[in-house]
């Protein structure tokens, strides 16, 4: 939801970053509020993901140029498990499979060190163990995967799910959900967005990567923004998304491409 | 491999020092006069000078094994002293006795001793170099007729026990390195369970290499009667030398009738320094025998020191019904090299083992697990199920599983399960994503990794296996 006195919580600008030495983000630029839901569609290779990884801190990845502040900081000041601890989410799009470590385990673990950087209580097995139940309520979890690897021989839609319960419990300022709805029939996709929804609040804002206009028919965006070659080309609202799920991706930001390899 | 990964893995040793103590040791070298002395000094009866010697006769002929997948220059052994012994030699009577200088270096090792003994409930034999020092609690152990001591103290005191059963598991010819053990042998743990009794406490034994060019050479001989069970625990650490040491030991396990035996070890010998230089060579021989019907023997090891292993924990298991288990993790990093597993040789009736192997490689090390599970015609309804896992750390390190199946009768099962896998950057970003900094997580994964074999240790060596994975692999965490 806009508000007009909503404080910004992250201000992209001009942002370029390169892997194994090929530029993929060419100068984004990006103004995300509190309370707000921004999706960033593109065709595949578009920067998207790139994008989403960069603001994470994956190590394969090297800014080249731009900035990026969240909450008034430099975001690239931080090792990725700080951004993580100042509150950066990133839903991955393929959460990786971690055997014979317990999901419980891995959650408690993460819950407690955001805890502790908050200043908060830390849960102890017990106390923990009713308080992520509740939260597995919201996604319609089998208990029993609490017991299980974290990720260990999960279905994608499990997958996801576990993604969507990491977000509640850490409750971020900014989540990014990348790619979130692939993968996902439609009762889960249901189920996944309707979890997103119930997070979302006045005081943290979502980033939702998607190709697919479907998931923005659960979560409504304030913005939509249309990325290719790198760059942000188009920003509109909800009914872009609408406009490209009918036309494709060929027409949008061609008049913008011109000048740019001048 | 990354900045991260390399500074995690690259911890330095914590038990690289060397005590300051004054050593009996013999003349470098080996021939039959040097089996005499050390015999002479240990003041042994002539049936075991003559073990010797048949041993000695036996490994000449021999040739050391080729097949190990490890590389290491020609051993000279003819440069190796094959005694020394802290000075001075009398007799000790009790902890007070002993070197303080000695109890201080076992201080420094976290060696479970005299009063801290007692609050662990262990009772800790400790062997320095060649000779075994101390014994702690073997009054009580007493009482229930149990018999802990050093294999030179048990030569003396229960000739008849060492006699019958030294040499029944691994006979003197039995390879190259267990020949040579038979030969110079100069201390170690005799350990004698009676009919029906339950070891009221895990025994222990530390074992310590502190004087450069020595070698050791230790024997340990456990029996446990009908009916009877204990669990020993056995934990090896030595100082940091730019040479190799030799470490060539033989264990032999002897279970009757239902009896049980659950031997674990933390292995932790220097493994040489970030380029490969010293390090302990580890070549064991361990075999226990599962003689007697419903009897247990159970290995649990987690190998993360020397700069080449060279063991093989394994079972015979003879008596119908019996077990046979082997839980085992071995870490290499830097240069270092092991090739390790289990033999699990089924000649009874409805005989059933499970291996778990766990690996872990990181540097530039070479982790190789090597496993035989032998079904006889004899061994109707036996039954083996063999779990063996890799894990890698970093891209210039190697794994490798050698398993050999051989099966000769009809009505045996047997399952064999591998699975390799990599500590990767995602999985460390993934962790970072949640807030979980690096050297957690791969504490974290390590540790899920080993479950299966930590949960088969007893507590206090389980917390010690986690903390020596933590200085191995990641730091600080303990």
């Amino acid at each position: 939801m806009i508000h007009q006195d909503s404080k910004t919580i992250l201000e992209v600008s001009g942002l370029r970053a390169a892997v194994e030495g090929v530029e993929i983000l060419e100068g984004v630029d990006l103004i995300v509020k509190s309370g707000e839901v921004h999706a960033i569609m593109g065709t595949n290779g578009s920067g998207k993901s790139t994008f989403a990884k960069v603001l994470a801190g994956h190590s394969a990845y090297q800014v080249t140029g731009g900035s990026v502040l969240f909450e008034g900081q430099n975001l690239f000041d931080l090792e990725p498990e700080e951004r993580a601890r100042a509150g950066v989410f990133l839903a991955f799009q393929y959460p990786i499979e971690i055997p014979g470590v317990s999901n419980s385990h891995f959650l408690r673990l993460a819950y407690n060190t955001l805890q502790s950087q908050r200043g908060k209580d830390e849960l102890d097995p017990l106390e923990f163990e009713d308080f992520v139940r509740e939260k597995m309520k919201l996604l319609e979890m089998n208990p029993n995967f609490l017991d299980r690897g974290v990720n260990e021989g999960f279905s994608g839609g499990e997958k996801k799910r576990n993604e969507i319960l990491q977000m509640a419990l850490l409750e971020p300022r900014l989540a990014i959900l990348d790619e979130t709805d692939s993968g996902l029939d439609i009762d889960a996709l249901r189920i996944v967005t309707n979890g997103v929804n119930k997070l979302a609040n006045k005081d943290n804002a979502i980033i939702l990567v998607t190709h697919y206009q479907r998931m923005l028919n659960y979560i409504e965006p304030d913005y939509v923004h249309v990325m290719r070659g790198g760059r942000i080309v188009k920003t509109g609202g909800k009914e872009l998304a609408l406009d490209l799920e009918t036309r494709g991706y060929d027409w949008v930001g061609v008049e913008r491409r011109v000048p740019a390899s001048a | 491999m990354s900045a991260v990964l390399q500074n995690l893995v690259n911890q330095p040793y914590k038990h690289g020092f060397v005590t300051e103590i004054e050593s009996d040791v013999a003349p470098k070298g080996l021939n039959e006069d040097i089996i005499r002395l050390i015999s002479t000094k240990k003041n042994e009866p002539a049936w075991l000078l003559d073990f010797r010697l048949k041993a000695y006769q036996q490994w000449l002929k021999m040739e050391e094994p080729k097949w190990p997948n490890v590389k290491y220059p020609q051993i000279d052994f003819q440069a190796i002293s094959y005694y020394a012994a802290p000075k001075p030699k009398k007799k000790l009577n009790s902890m007070d006795e002993v070197d303080p200088e000695l109890l201080r270096t076992f201080e420094k090792l976290g060696v479970p001793m005299h009063e801290r003994a007692a609050l662990a409930g262990v009772a800790v034999d400790v062997i320095f170099d060649s000779v075994s020092v101390a014994t702690t609690y073997k009054q009580k152990l007493a009482e229930v007729g149990i018999i802990f001591c050093s294999i030179s103290e048990a030569v003396h005191a229960h000739p008849e026990l060492v006699k019958q059963y030294l040499g029944t598991v691994v006979p003197v010819g039995d390879n190259y390195y267990a020949a040579l053990n038979s030969a110079v042998f100069t201390d170690g743990t005799f350990c004698f369970i009676p009919k029906g009794v339950k070891c009221p406490m895990d025994l222990s034994t530390y074992f310590r290499i502190n004087t450069e060019e020595s070698g050791q050479f230790e024997r340990t001989l456990i029996v446990a009667e009908e009916g009877s069970s204990v669990s020993y625990l056995e934990g090896c650490t030595a100082p940091r030398f730019d040479t190799n040491q030799l470490h060539a030991a033989v264990v032999e396990l002897i279970a009757l009738d239902n009896a049980d035996i659950k031997y674990s070890t933390v292995q932790n010998w220097y493994a040489g320094d970030e380029k490969g230089v010293g390090g302990i060579y580890n070549f064991v021989t361990k075999r226990g025998l599962a003689k007697g019907a419903n009897s247990r023997i159970s290995w649990t090891q987690v190998e993360t020191g020397s700069a080449i292993t060279w063991k093989y924990p394994s079972c015979i298991l003879q008596g119908e019904n019996s077990v046979g288990e082997f839980y085992s993790v071995a870490v290499t990093n830097n240069y270092q090299q092991a090739d390790t597993g289990t033999k699990m040789i089924h000649i009874g009736k409805n005989t059933r083992s499970t291996i778990v192997s766990k690996g872990i490689s990181a540097g530039h090390s070479n982790n190789s697990y090597r496993g035989l599970v032998r079904i006889a015609p004899t061994a109707s309804g036996a039954r083996n199920y063999s779990q063996c896992d890799s894990m890698l750390i970093g891209d210039q390190c190697g794994a490798h599983t050698f398993p050999y199946i051989q099966v000769r009768n009809q009505n045996a099962k047997v399952e064999h399960e591998a699975s390799t896998s990599k500590i990767g950057e995602d999985q460390l970003f993934y962790f970072a994503q949640r807030g979980i900094g690096n050297e957690e997580a791969v504490s974290m994964i390590i540790n899920g990794f080993c479950k299966d074999v930590f949960q088969q240790l007893p507590m206090e060596f389980a917390v010690e296996a986690t903390k020596l994975l933590g200085f191995k692999l990641e730091g600080s965490v303990g």
